[in-house]
Order: structure tokens, then C-alpha cells, then sequence
């Protein structure tokens, strides 16, 4: 059994950092810019959706370091999450707010 | 990286605290999606007011949700600091993630006061219920990323923590972001998609 660290990828650096944090700042100022245009409304849900899952996404790689670090935490984090979403899916069609119709 | 002197791995070599850690965030993603799931069941099934689209406060929450991102900035910055041994740096980022985890309560603090005084509680209808609960529960574990990033930065003004705790701060970052990361898809399945 080994006792020994495995190695790890160096964390991005600060102007990285910085660099997302304007991303995110972006991405939330068009998802409230979406929702405040009437034009939008009509793609609403799809567009905000997809915004949503960018901005999660990209913490997830770059400020919690998953993007570099060992691909097992991935699995250990990645696992729950679908379990969580599938979950979430069948909750939401059993009890009729999705169906398959549209 | 230094790991600091209790360290233990796992049989591939990985950080065992940093395996658990990322086990409990895997456990709490279970936990939020059922609530969001809840929510989004019972939204516009109140059979009374006041419903979302009279009471949510898309500006306010707007702010508190940039405030949240910017912590998360801060908390980054303040794990790098500490990996690199610049302890002046990382004792102001770290009582930067405090005020800003802070702040975000006190703008949840100021919602839920106005939205009880506009009539909505836990016992009005479906919608506070779920909507209490789920940002409630939120809020739960923000008021402990706050307390948890107090105590670290505590422990950096007493001069005990170093490089070599920084497995110990990066712990506490995945706690933060994850809380972000969950009010990422609150802000919009709750706030912006409404009903």
C-alpha cells in the first residue's frame, strides 16, 4: 500500500484565476441581461440553462482544481453528480413538470 | 505541495482528506438536488400568494451572486498565497472570503426579513416551503464557510498556518466553491427561471 503522494499538476496561476473570474462575471451579467429582454424570453430556459451549467462547469475545472488534479476525484465527484441528476430527471418526470412530449 | 506533517494517502497515493472531502461533496450534491428537485415539483402549484414573479428580487439577488463569484475569486487567491508562503496575502483573502460569505448572508437575512413582511413564510403556501428550505439550507452551509474560513484565518494571525497546511486550506476551498457552485444553479433554476 503505497504512503507516498501521488503527483499532482501545478495549480493554475493567479492572472488564471483572474482570467475565470471575469468569465464568470461576464456569463452572470448576460444571464441577467437574458432575462431582463423580452426577445430572449421565448429561449429562455435553454439559453440560461446552458450559461448555468458553463459557469458550474468552469469553477469545478479551474477553482476547485479538477481540470488538474488526479482524474480518480473527477470519478469520486462526477459519480454523485449524475446519481444526483438522474435523480433529479425521474423526480421531475414522474411527478410531471418533464414529459416527453415537450 | 506540502501536505503537512499528519498526512496520510490512499492506497493510489491520493490524499485521503481530500478523497473524503470530495466523497462528502459528491454526498451533498445528492442532498441539494433533491431539494432543488422539490422545489421545482411544487413551483406554481401554490393554490395562494405570494408567488415568485411578486416577490423574488432579481437586482438584490444579482448582487449577492456576484458577490459569491468574487469570493470564490478571493478564496483562490488565498490558497495560492499560502502554497507560495505569503502569509500577508493570504490572511487578507481569507478575511475577504469571510466578509464576502458575510455579506451574502446579510443580503439573504435582508430577503427573507422582506419576504416574511410581504407575507411569505414557510406555512404560506408551496412555494415558501420549498423556496425556505432550499435557500435556507444554503445559507446553513455558507454561515459554516464562514466560520470555517474565520478559523483559518484566526490561525494564520496566530502565526499556524503555513505552506505546509496548504492541503488544509485547499479542503476548505472545495467547501467554498461548491457552496458557489450550488447557488450558480439555484440563482438560475429558483431566481431567473421562475414562474
Amino acid at each position: 500500500m503505497p504512503e507516498t503522494p501521488a503527483t499532482e499538476h501545478a495549480h493554475p496561476t493567479a492572472a488564471t484565476y483572474l482570467r475565470v473570474a471575469a468569465i464568470l462575471i461576464v456569463l452572470t451579467v448576460v444571464e441577467v441581461g437574458v432575462f431582463y429582454v423580452p426577445a430572449f424570453h421565448a429561449f429562455l430556459a435553454p439559453i440560461l440553462l446552458v450559461l448555468s451549467a458553463v459557469k458550474f462547469v468552469i469553477v469545478v475545472m479551474f477553482y476547485m482544481h479538477l481540470k488538474m488534479d488526479n482524474r480518480f476525484f473527477t470519478l469520486v465527484f462526477g459519480g454523485p453528480l449524475l446519481l444526483a441528476t438522474g435523480v433529479m430527471f425521474g423526480l421531475l418526470f414522474l411527478f410531471g413538470v418533464l414529459t416527453l412530449g415537450g | 505541495m506540502s501536505h503537512g506533517a499528519t498526512a496520510h494517502y490512499t492506497s493510489m497515493g491520493l490524499d485521503s482528506r481530500k478523497m473524503a472531502f470530495w466523497a462528502f461533496i459528491g454526498s451533498e450534491c445528492l442532498l441539494f438536488g433533491t431539494l432543488i428537485s422539490t422545489y421545482l415539483i411544487y413551483q406554481g402549484r401554490s393554490v395562494s400568494g405570494p408567488t415568485p414573479g411578486e416577490i423574488l428580487n432579481i437586482p438584490v439577488t444579482s448582487l449577492s451572486t456576484f458577490d459569491l463569484l468574487m469570493s470564490s475569486l478571493w478564496m483562490v487567491l488565498a490558497l495560492a498565497a499560502v502554497q507560495r508562503g505569503d502569509m500577508k496575502w493570504a490572511k487578507v483573502w481569507l478575511l475577504g472570503v469571510a466578509i464576502g460569505g458575510a455579506i451574502f448572508l446579510g443580503f439573504q437575512v435582508y430577503e427573507f426579513t422582506s419576504f416574511v413582511h410581504e407575507g411569505l413564510t414557510l406555512q404560506t403556501n408551496l412555494f415558501g416551503a420549498t423556496f425556505f428550505v432550499l435557500t435556507g439550507t444554503h445559507g446553513a452551509h455558507v454561515t459554516v464557510g464562514v466560520l470555517w474560513m474565520m478559523t483559518l484565518w484566526v490561525r494564520a494571525m496566530q502565526g499556524k498556518l503555513g505552506p505546509q497546511h496548504a492541503m488544509t486550506v485547499e479542503i476548505a476551498g472545495l467547501y467554498w466553491h461548491f457552496v458557489d457552485v450550488v447557488w450558480i444553479a439555484i440563482f438560475t433554476l429558483v431566481y431567473l427561471l421562475h414562474k
